[in-house]
């Protein structure tokens, strides 16, 4: 059977090391991107996205293991701290300088809370790279596909007002030709999606409805032809309150990569 | 015989400024009871956030209305407290508006003026403030934890400035002296023409009242501050400047964790040797918050400072899906623990005794704090720089390292992280298995 994916280069570090070479920057996929299937159709819509800019990126593969993002908003301090202990003592051993990451948690942890411990990185999230790949001219996009679609963006929590990103996302939709339209609360007004903290791995406490479901129906407000995500749990979260407002065949959710990957049909 | 008001005025000014200043020690010591926090760096910053978010208001007006209000109150709270000097001044000198003979006419007019308009707005503004609390009911104001004392002191507080605000312009207008020069009485002369036709020395009898019980009433409203929600009034200038500076979404990292965990991970680490001379360092600190003296003291000055508006409320997920928690009530619970222990203090000399109570369970409930999504939404309203994120995250820190007390799906979720490095059962030697799927 053809798979489209087969065509994928995603070099290791471990391969780049082999070589004596050091890639240009290292694409962190994370737990979620690496085992979810949503969320490893967003990781692939990326490495797509890479590959097609000749990006010489790497990843770390088996190397890789969760940032501690989950353990530490549960309130679990040492286990948040052990596998930082670890991730940092890989990311330097490799002396890795610039990280990528398509997850909001993984990256609000290892730009904010890595540097205490002893890992200093710049670190980027993916609308972040992939627009300054727009910038400097190694991707492009002519409208294609989704010109003049209702794409409204939801701000992941830790993407937005934790660390102040709100253009880059924007921007990469507009480059679509795509009609961005805002929720009523947006940017740092935005509304979580029920998922971070931790409660993305458990049942909610008992109240009058889902997050999830609050923040879809904020969404369907805009009319939307498209919900853009750029976060992997806000994607699993929204497309679960679609699916409960049956409202799958008419909105969909997709990744700003997607976005992008499948305007080109990439 | 006249020197009598004087010594009089000068003995309420003493004692009223005298039984505040005790209460304000008892608030640093409160607030002292918390852990010591470095919060010395980036002192430029500091000075930046407290002039733009306090004195600027800047995070007031991102509700328009609300904002606009409060920003006229605070305007005319200031700059009316100007007129407070002058009186303070001719109490203790037993003068008559002082401010007429070092000033000339017009400047004094030009700034009772202001006075007096500031205090017809300020009038304005706190109707308007009581008719969204008892009349439209503002959802925010109608949560649980905002019933009994909390609901009767927001009211209580708008009573006193509509007081306040109209003794000093009857003052103004049952002054004859001060009418008959014309300037300056912008609204007062609306106010006199009731008192028209009263002999001279009952106007005078009203005026004298309304001074007199105008200066012991903000007295009266000084005092009352340390039991009110009100003390934000003054402490949202210190509570902006020691506000967090990094991004919201970083947390702190436990240094005594990092400590431990340094020795886990170092293989030349004798686990078997002697402790280093000083042992009460190695006592274990706890881990997390379970009661206020576990937080730090930058938290309980967020306690004192929250003014119970409501804002991080009305913007947080789980409240919003009708979930327990509300980031409001997390800092009103750690005030009143906070004053409880302090009231503890003072009837034991000094000292605590353990009264088989805490924070957590006998004021926040676990389900409480499981029901935070840690995104922000309070932060990021709050007015003030508070911060009931911290505290949330904080007594969770004691649930699961002290308790092992996590909710059974979050304890699978860490047990997988600690065996696979994921939170869910995944291999982690499968990690890049999506690249050939």
């Amino acid at each position: 059977m053809y798979h489209m994916s087969n065509l994928l280069k995603v070099p290791t570090m471990a391969e780049y090391m082999g070589q004596g070479k050091q890639p240009e920057v290292l694409f962190w996929v994370g737990c979620a991107g690496s085992f979810d299937d949503r969320a490893k159709k967003i990781t692939k819509a990326f490495v797509k996205l890479l590959n097609k800019a000749n990006v010489d990126f790497a990843v770390l593969g088996a190397e890789e293991s969760c940032t501690g993002d989950p353990a530490k908003r549960a309130g679990n301090e040492f286990l948040f701290q052990m596998q930082a202990a670890t991730n940092i003592e890989v990311l330097n051993a490799y002396d890795i300088k610039k990280i990528v990451t398509a997850c909001p948690h993984c990256f609000n942890t290892i730009k904010n809370e890595y540097p205490g411990l002893g890992g200093h990185y710049e670190v980027l999230h993916h609308t972040q790279f992939l627009k300054s790949l727009f910038e400097e001219g190694r991707l492009t996009v002519e409208g294609g596909r989704f010109k003049g679609k209702r794409i409204t963006f939801h701000d992941p929590c830790y993407l937005g007002r934790a660390n102040n990103v709100y253009e880059a996302p924007r921007e990469l939709i507009q480059k679509l030709e795509a009609e961005l339209v805002e929720m009523r609360k947006c940017k740092s007004n935005g509304l979580c999606c029920g998922a971070g903290g931790a409660q993305m791995f458990k049942d909610a406490e008992k109240g009058d409805k889902e997050v999830n479901i609050e923040r879809t129906e904020q969404a369907l407000e805009t009319k939307p032809e498209i919900i853009a995500a750029g976060c992997p749990f806000c994607n699993t979260m929204m497309t679960d309150g679609v699916k409960a407002k049956e409202k799958e065949n008419a909105v969909a959710v997709l990744d700003i990569a997607e976005l992008i990957a499948n305007a080109q049909d990439l | 015989m006249s020197y009598i008001s004087n010594v009089l005025f000068a003995v309420i000014l003493v004692l009223g400024i005298g039984y505040f200043a005790k209460n304000v020690k008892k608030l640093i010591r409160n607030i002292k009871l918390g852990r010591d926090i470095d919060v010395s760096d980036n002192q430029s910053q500091r000075w930046e956030n407290m002039i733009r978010i306090a004195l600027g208001q800047s995070k007031m007006v991102r509700r328009p209305v609300s904002g606009v209000l409060h920003v006229i109150v605070y305007i005319g709270f200031i700059i009316i407290n100007i007129e407070v000097l002058e009186i303070i001044l001719d109490g203790l000198f037993g003068t008559h508006r002082i401010g007429l003979k070092v000033l000339p006419i017009s400047v004094y007019g030009f700034l009772i003026g202001t006075f007096e308009v500031l205090a017809c707005l300020v009038l304005v503004s706190v109707t308007v403030f009581w008719v969204r609390r008892n009349v439209i009911k503002l959802a925010r104001f109608m949560k649980s934890e905002m019933s009994g004392w909390p609901k009767q002191d927001g009211n209580l507080i708008l009573y006193f400035e509509v007081v306040l605000m109209t003794l000093f312009l009857v003052m103004n207008a049952t002054d004859s002296q001060f009418q008959s020069l014309n300037s300056g009485n912008v609204i007062s002369q609306f106010i006199a023409p009731c008192f028209e036709g009263m002999p001279e020395n009952g106007l005078h009898l009203i005026e004298r009242g309304a001074w007199w019980l105008h200066i012991i009433g903000i007295l009266i409203f000084l005092n009352y501050l340390y039991f009110s929600k009100h003390l934000h009034i003054l402490l949202a200038f210190p509570n902006t400047f020691y506000g967090k500076l990094q991004p919201k979404g970083q947390m702190d990292n436990l240094e005594a964790v990092a400590n431990e965990v340094k020795m886990m991970m170092d293989p030349d680490a004798d686990p078997f040797a002697a402790p280093a001379e000083g042992g009460e360092d190695d006592i274990p600190e706890k881990f997390g918050a379970s009661d206020v003296q576990d937080l730090n003291w930058v938290q309980l000055l967020n306690a004192y400072t929250c003014t119970e508006c409501g804002r991080c409320t009305s913007e947080c997920p789980a409240n919003l899906t009708g979930k327990k928690l509300s980031p409001r009530k997390i800092m009103m619970d750690t005030r009143d623990r906070l004053e409880e222990v302090g009231k503890n203090i003072d009837a034991n000399n000094g000292e605590f005794k353990g009264d088989g109570k805490q924070l957590l369970d006998d004021y926040i409930t676990r389900e409480e704090l499981w029901a935070c999504t840690s995104c922000n939404a309070c932060t990021e309203a709050c007015p003030v720089s508070i911060d009931p994120l911290s505290i949330i995250l904080d007594m969770r820190r004691y649930l699961v390292m002290e308790q092992s007390a996590a909710p059974a799906e979050l304890n699978t979720m860490m047990t997988n992280i600690e065996n696979n490095g994921a939170p869910w059962p995944y291999n982690q030697m499968d990690r890049l298995n999506w690249k050939n799927e």
